[in-house]
């Protein structure tokens, strides 16, 4: 597991050279993961991607993800590759509906894009960002359908209308209904219900 | 004419629906006479929400979906979450299981340039490169359906190995296709790479820079095109590359002609890679298992359940409910023909994926058609376009 300490090292030295940036740094699976407040977001990746042990400087990917539980419902993860260094990280922060990421398409030209597929599927707000306009779905398409209270059908279909000779939006009608079957077991799932009887095991 | 004529910039529509789009792109061109000031590419008119409908599934429903991604290299997604799901559940791979994914990604190494480099030509203007190409393409094709059973959607990798064992007649004729396609790819070469028109249209077109194409988020063959040896298989090993041996062929210039004669060196090399695999696969030393025995993620074969109990109930319970991965997140790419491809995976330890990010290279290289476009001609539009490799299926998901 020398890898693993290798990069706890790293992100330990990351966080030391950012005080107050870093909330959480974290090997898993092999991979590093650093949690950084909002407000230093811009900062952090900017130090990620010229500090010499650190020289990110190729743009992987970002993306945002939902837990809507949360109050800060949002995560948006970035990932950066150093080819210098040969190795990878994952750099997250955590946002809500309403307040915005500040942009990083300061640092990577090719945030442009990947900001605005976020916004669009998600519903990432960034601040600074020079066109964020949606990406992937339609032309004054509503909703973000990532989230995780957006339904996997969606809430309208495309038709061609005979006629009105054009393409018009239909509410989706399903001739079946989508059928989801939660296989789980209640005792293993990830967080189930109290079932009858639950107050009779003892808590492990 | 006296009058004082006011110019002004025209705009004109590319697509969605043209030849040279490589699918369903709108291009909205900015055009200052005949040379490009502004290129916005309007992209997802083949969105199908992938990303969305794979929460809905199991992971094991989940693998044809990345067939449908970039639809001319298809087992090279499947693998990127194969490995994914692998890293997760810290799974290995039998030996020639890996020999046999790797052999199947350098054939769809092969799929992708082919049909990249010959319509590159097209697009400038070579009509004969297509068709010497796709009659290889439709070859390879065969090999992926006496593999599979489908030329296209594979659907063939599984968590932990591949669905099947190939078998020897179909790696001897694996082999035995190597050397004469070698002679097929000089032909190419000699068709169209010294084609004076050829080069006219792509030397010097669309250079871009190493800093740059690492700032855009590039990968494979266009930072290669730039100077940059990276590959992953050399770089990141995963599976059973560590032990081939092939070159990475690197660019000088950065521009479209470099991407287009490392895509037909590459070719060489993947084939290089194809005949080792081949003589591994033969050898007693590459014989074995192509699965995981573990039956709680690989699924048994038919002959087991019908006499043993346990099998049937695995059986039932992977098709079911499927298997579950541990709480967590990964990230796990590959070096597809196109660039990295990679997938991000967030699992809340349940059997289906919570959220899945599918990291396309395609998307980061189209996003810079607007710098490599710029000041260029209407022409270049499309030599560009065809030297960035771009494959619908994986840029709108």
């Amino acid at each position: 597991m020398s890898m693993d300490s290798e990069l706890k090292t790293l992100g330990d030295a990351i966080a030391t050279a950012l005080p107050g940036a870093i909330a959480k740094v974290a090997v898993e699976f092999g991979e590093l993961t650093l949690d950084v407040a909002r407000d230093h977001w811009v900062e952090t990746v900017k130090y990620l991607h010229d500090a010499p042990d650190c020289l990110f400087v190729n743009f992987i990917d970002l993306c945002g993800v939902d837990y809507p539980q949360r109050p800060d419902r949002f995560d948006v993860v970035l990932h950066l590759l150093s080819p210098r260094h040969n190795r990878r990280i994952r750099v997250k922060t955590r946002t809500n509906e309403t307040n915005p990421v500040p942009s990083l398409t300061g640092v990577f030209k090719s945030a442009n894009w990947y900001e605005r597929e976020a916004y669009d599927l998600v519903g990432v707000l960034f601040s600074g960002h020079p066109d964020l306009r949606r990406m992937l779905t339609d032309y004054g398409f509503d909703g973000h359908p990532l989230r995780k209270d957006f339904p996997m059908t969606g809430y309208v279909e495309l038709w061609y209308d005979d006629e009105q000779k054009r393409c018009v939006y239909k509410p989706v009608s399903l001739s079946q209904e989508f059928r989801t079957f939660d296989f789980l077991s209640p005792w293993e799932g990830p967080d189930y219900p109290p079932l009858p009887g639950d107050e009779k095991a003892t808590k492990a | 004419m006296t009058e004082q004529q006011t110019l002004r910039n025209f705009t004109i529509n590319f697509g969605p629906q043209h030849p040279a789009a490589h699918g369903v792109l709108r291009l909205v061109l900015e055009l200052d006479g005949e040379v490009v000031e502004r290129v916005d590419p309007h992209i997802g008119l083949l969105h199908r929400g992938t990303e969305k409908l794979m929460e809905a599934r199991t992971y094991l429903q989940n693998v044809p979906y990345f067939d449908r991604l970039d639809y001319c290299a298809p087992m090279n997604q499947e693998h990127a979450f194969c490995m994914a799901v692998e890293r997760m559940l810290g799974m290995e791979v039998p030996r020639r299981g890996q020999l046999v994914r790797v052999l199947y990604s350098e054939i769809g190494r092969l799929l992708s340039h082919l049909l990249n480099v010959t319509t590159q030509a097209m697009d400038v203007g070579a009509l004969t490169p297509p068709l010497w190409g796709f009659e290889e393409r439709e070859k390879l094709m065969v090999f992926y359906e006496r593999a599979c059973g489908a030329r296209l959607h594979a659907n063939y990798f599984r968590f932990g190995g591949v669905a099947k064992d190939l078998p020897d007649q179909l790696v001897e004729d694996i082999g035995k296709f190597c050397d004469p396609f070698l002679k097929v790819v000089d032909d190419l070469e000699d068709l169209f790479i010294g084609n004076r028109i050829f080069k006219q249209r792509n030397v010097d077109i669309g250079v871009v820079t190493l800093e740059d194409c690492w700032n855009y988020g590039f990968s494979g063959v266009m930072v290669r095109g730039s100077g940059a040896a990276w590959d992953l298989r050399k770089s990141q090993p995963y599976e059973c590359y560590e032990e081939m041996e092939f070159d990475i062929p690197v660019g000088k210039n950065g521009d479209c002609y470099d991407r287009a004669v490392i895509r037909m060196e590459e070719m060489r090399q993947s084939t290089a890679i194809m005949k080792q695999c081949v003589n591994k696969l033969l050898a007693e030393t590459g014989r074995g298992p192509v699965q995981t025995p573990n039956h709680k993620i690989a699924q048994p074969s038919r002959k087991d359940m019908k006499r043993s109990m346990e099998a049937l109930i695995h059986h039932f319970k992977l098709f079911t409910e499927g298997f579950k991965t541990p709480e967590g997140e990964v990230y796990a790419a590959v070096e597809a023909p196109k660039g990295e491809f990679g997938v991000y995976l967030v699992s809340d330890g349940g059997d289906k994926p919570y959220r899945c990010k599918i990291r396309a290279p395609g998307f980061a290289h189209l996003q810079a058609m607007d710098v490599m476009c710029q000041k260029h001609m209407l022409a270049d539009v499309s030599a560009i376009l065809g030297s960035l490799d771009i494959v619908f299926g994986e840029v709108d998901r």
